[in-house]
């Protein structure tokens, strides 16, 4: 099967103000594309349910990583090429830099955007964790305004976002860590390359003498959205390195999990593997 | 139906001008509009990397670029790597390792290789192996398109 191309309209609007007035004018009828790497799939195989589609790729307000003092915002157009050749981001953030290495493929990386990422809302997209681990931000941008939501607040359940018809996400905005901080990332897959994750565990944490001050952990595939483990976050957190409560941040953890069986893993398999990542990440924590 | 577009393009070094749908596929345009059948189809889903070109300049799978994206890129296919008889060198290499089999692969991975090559004229082994991690190949088990890339790299790069 093969999507109908003589059904499909895309427009090609000029600049940020004329797409938002687009798709305030007809909510939920334009959906807006940006690299198309997931949309043009479901497309090429006869299922997408739009046929409408309003193209982002070259509205400038949307593109580019701007840096100041306390954080970098990345605009949602940024490719997973981008964020591999920006040095702020390597100095910064290394679990982004990591989560985009093993996403897709390099002709991918080329294509693929990061608002395309958190949008198209996948439990097992491979930024969203790194996001989460950072405590990321997004703007929203409407007619009505600009918007600001904290990233582990957007995702609602499966394919839910804080997001309304009218609105698009402009930038993703991470504040760079201070102090002594600690980076771990690990996405488990069939094969480095082209292959979606059966799971993934991204952390950040600062160390302040000795002790956990502060750790967020973002997860993959193991739950209907990107989600974060805040009972095992807690129970880490204000622990000495040399105390770090792991078995019992495990069994937190995996109460606070909803794996399943899919084509990929079965839920057991990926309660297994998130309490060993967690274990690998709180170990090589404590031996900083 | 969606208003067809004019779509201007520099393909392989020449400018050209075709009017087509916004949404038609990147590779369905190169293939049925301009003619330029060496960019193949697998999958239609980015997995196989058998539709690999250059698009300004990055590769990029063309199955899932509506061709609306394209409009004033400049593309480079696997008929644009030989100059008129004479091949490049990643394609002579490839003939001279065995790189190709049944061939199907073959215009996406000399993309790949010729990019790769371009953007790290001394690759590692695990670098090669990134850089064509997108293309698929049913038939050689991928060793003899390494040592071809390899043999590229020692004999100085690929725009030699
Ligand atoms: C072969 C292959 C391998 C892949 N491997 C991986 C992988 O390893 N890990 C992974 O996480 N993903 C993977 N993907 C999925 C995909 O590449 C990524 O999710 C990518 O980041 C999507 O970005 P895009 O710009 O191409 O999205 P698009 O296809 O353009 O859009 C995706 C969704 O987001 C919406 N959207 C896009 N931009 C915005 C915006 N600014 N505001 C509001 N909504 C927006 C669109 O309406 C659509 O619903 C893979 C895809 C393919 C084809
Ligand atoms: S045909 Fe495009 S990646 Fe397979
Ligand atoms: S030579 Fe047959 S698929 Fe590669």
């Amino acid at each position: 099967m093969r999507g109908y191309l003589a059904d499909c309209d895309i427009q090609a609007p000029a600049s940020l103000a004329e797409a938002l007035a687009v798709l305030a004018r007809e909510p939920g009828v334009w959906t807006p594309m940006a690299g198309g790497t997931d949309l043009m799939v479901v497309y090429n195989a006869g299922r997408l349910q739009a046929t409408r589609f309003l193209d982002l790729s070259r509205l400038a307000d949307l593109r580019g990583i701007r840096e100041d003092t306390t954080s970098l915002s990345f605009g949602a157009l940024t490719t997973y090429t981008d964020l591999r050749d920006c040095r702020a981001v390597h100095q910064h953030f290394p679990n982004l830099v990591k989560s985009a290495r093993v996403t897709g493929a390099l002709a991918i990386q080329n294509r693929g955007t990061l608002g395309g990422n958190i949008a198209n809302a996948s439990p097992a997209a491979d930024t969203p964790p790194s996001l989460l681990a950072y405590g990321a931000e997004l703007e929203l941008i409407s007619p009505r305004g600009l918007r600001r939501v904290a990233y582990d607040r957007f995702h609602q359940g499966y394919k839910r976002l804080d997001l309304a018809a009218d609105e698009l996400v402009a930038r993703i905005i991470v504040p760079k860590p201070t102090g002594r901080g600690f980076h771990y990332f690990r996405k488990v897959g069939t094969r480095q390359a082209q292959a979606i994750a059966k799971v993934c565990l991204a952390a950040y944490a600062r160390i302040q003498e000795g002790v956990v001050a502060e750790l967020r952990i973002g997860l993959g595939s193991v739950a209907p959205a990107p989600v974060r483990a805040r009972n095992a976050e807690a129970l880490i957190i204000g622990k000495p390195l040399a105390a770090l409560p792991v078995e019992a941040a495990r069994e937190a953890l995996l109460d606070e999990i909803s794996p399943i069986d899919d084509i990929r893993a079965t839920a057991h398999y990926r309660k297994v593997v998130t309490g060993n990542l967690l274990g690998q990440m709180l170990r090589e924590l404590a031996n900083g | 139906m969606a208003k067809q577009i004019t779509l201007k393009m520099t393909v392989n070094g020449t400018d050209c001008v075709v009017t087509v749908h916004p949404f038609a596929r990147l590779l369905d345009v190169l293939r049925e509009e301009l003619r330029l059948t060496g960019t193949k189809e697998g999958c239609g889903e980015g997995e196989c990397g058998a539709c690999t070109i250059l698009m300004n300049g990055r590769v990029v799978n063309s199955c899932l670029v509506p061709v609306v994206q394209a409009q004033g890129a400049v593309v480079v296919t696997v008929e644009g790597l030989a100059q008129g008889e004479r091949l490049s060198s990643v394609q002579d290499a490839f003939l001279t390792y065995n790189g190709a089999q049944c061939g199907f692969c073959t215009p996406g991975m000399l993309i790949s290789a010729t990019d790769l090559l371009n953007r790290c004229p001394n690759p590692t082994e695990g670098e090669i192996r990134e850089g064509l991690a997108g293309n698929l190949c049913r038939c050689t088990g991928y060793a003899k398109i390494v040592d071809a890339v390899r043999a590229v790299a020692a004999d100085g790069g690929a725009a030699k």
